[in-house]
């Protein structure tokens, strides 16, 4: 029988805490700049235009329909060969988790916008908006309030697929629990805080997600 | 033709796909009046009021409103988005399903577009949305969203919100067709009012009775095309046209809907 010990976590903390440093600031980072991403291309994706639409397509496309881990290797070991630009293991995962859910993040904001009543744009129109004003100050604030426990979620799956950055050899909180692991040969312990360390993060935010879609369900 | 006119609606043209929804539609309006513009539904005269301020862009004809005017001919160039919202700005629209910002309270609803568009100060904006919100009798409401609303106060505060941008001509697209029958006399009331102080309005409605006592001029419109043209109670009291007596057969001379048919 495995005799289970915990007590020799309490060593590697300061591992454990760097770790969860650089897997928060990660989250921030892929989240804000994956939602710029989703923005831009669910915009051009909406265009009367067909090149922009094109363009928006192709990316969303690409990304939904390839594994994140691929596009990671893909970015940290192809994209140098095929550019001629060295990226550090940090950039090319910033630039792969955040164009990875940039691309989900885009057909959520898509949604949202495309969901809003016609009647809405005509009004705008109507009033001498034009469409750019008729969309920052009319749709764009009602389809965020549809959006956002859709992209709350999204998010969630975001912070987790951080974890993937280890594999570039990031020092995220999983990275640092591997090293733990190796170190104390006490990988079921190390990787069993691990995994609560992430729930603890998450499951407030899945309340918070909860909520939110409840408050929705009952003001509109 | 008529460079008095206020409206001025010359050989216009819409087709949707291959439906011709307009053809060759002319129509004046002079300042002050009141045109109502009747007919069965499919008939075009939505489209037509759509057209005056270009929410649908036609496939021929010149459309003026005041002093701008937009040519809809094979070789002249569409007008650019900045030109439309110009041009829109110039003339207000009543929906017949309100479409109020429901993000916005009363008062911003009316706001809206003079800050946006007209870039008015925030103060001044809400002094005259005040003012407008009064003269509609909602003074009360100017905090409300419209969720929080009647049927027929959004379509008040949207006659307000449309004002606000001090508009050359007024618009009204079935604006009381949405409404319970007990909310329809407070919206004519405002529209009424509108009228009387000379306001310039094209009117789609089924409300013949209001027509006939509101409207100066009155079209009755069937596929597209104006089937008859004059004096609201002269059309509605002694229609001539054989298609005009059979639509208006349908009202009672009191203008409330005759009771629906057997199915």
């Amino acid at each position: 029988m495995y005799q289970w010990d915990f007590s020799f976590l309490w060593s590697y903390r300061w591992l454990f805490f760097q770790g969860l440093g650089v897997t928060v600031g990660f989250t921030v980072a892929i989240v804000v700049l994956g939602l710029v991403a989703g923005l831009v291309s669910a915009l051009a994706n909406l265009s009367r235009f067909g090149l922009p639409r094109w363009l928006a397509l192709s990316y969303i496309e690409v990304f939904r329909c390839t594994p994140v881990l691929v596009q990671l290797v893909w970015f940290y070991y192809a994209l140098p060969v095929l550019s001629g630009i060295e990226i550090s293991a940090v950039s090319a995962s910033i630039l792969a988790l955040s164009l990875y859910g940039g691309s989900f993040y885009s057909e959520i904001i898509r949604g949202g916008i495309v969901s809003i009543d016609p009647g809405q744009n005509e009004a705008a129109a109507a009033l001498g908006m034009t469409p750019g004003q008729a969309m920052r100050r009319i749709i764009l604030p009602q389809a965020l309030k549809r959006m956002v426990p859709a992209l709350m979620n999204q998010s969630i799956i975001q912070f987790k697929n951080t974890s993937l950055v280890s594999v570039l050899a990031v020092p995220d909180l999983l990275y640092q629990g591997q090293v733990a692991a190796h170190d104390s040969y006490r990988p079921l312990e190390v990787y069993s805080a691990v995994a609560v360390a992430y729930f603890v993060l998450l499951f407030p935010l899945t309340a918070i997600v909860r909520q939110g879609e409840k408050k929705l369900a009952t003001s509109d | 033709m008529d460079p008095q006119a206020k409206i001025e609606i010359t050989a216009l043209r819409k087709q949707f796909g291959s439906l011709v929804v307009l053809k060759d539609i002319n129509l004046t309006v002079a300042p002050g009046s009141v045109v109502a513009l009747i007919g069965p539904s499919g008939s075009g005269k939505s489209t037509l009021l759509r057209c005056i301020n270009l929410l649908v862009t036609p496939e021929g004809g010149r459309v003026r409103v005041g002093k701008d005017v937009f040519s809809f001919d094979a070789d002249t160039k569409l007008p650019g988005v900045r030109q439309l919202a110009q041009f829109r700005a110039n003339t207000g629209m009543v929906f017949q399903h309100f479409n109020l910002f429901p993000h916005m309270t009363a008062l911003g609803n009316v706001m809206e577009a003079p800050v946006t568009v007209r870039r008015k100060p925030k103060a001044e904006a809400r002094q005259h949305a005040l003012a407008l919100l009064a003269k509609v009798g909602l003074a009360d409401k100017v905090n409300e969203y419209p969720s929080r609303l009647s049927g027929g106060q959004k379509q008040r505060v949207a006659i307000a919100r449309a004002l606000a941008m001090e508009p050359e001509v007024m618009l009204f697209d079935e604006a009381t067709s949405a409404l319970d029958p007990e909310l329809v006399g407070e919206v004519l009331a405002v529209m009424q009012q509108l009228a009387a102080e000379g306001m310039t309005m094209v009117i789609v409605t089924h409300e013949i009775a209001f027509a006939r006592e509101v409207a100066d001029r009155l079209i009755f419109m069937r596929d597209g095309v104006v089937v008859e043209e004059g004096p609201a109670r002269q059309v509605i009291d002694s229609p001539r046209e054989a298609a005009t007596q059979a639509f208006l057969s349908h009202f009672h001379r009191a203008g409330a809907p005759a009771a629906t048919p057997p199915a």
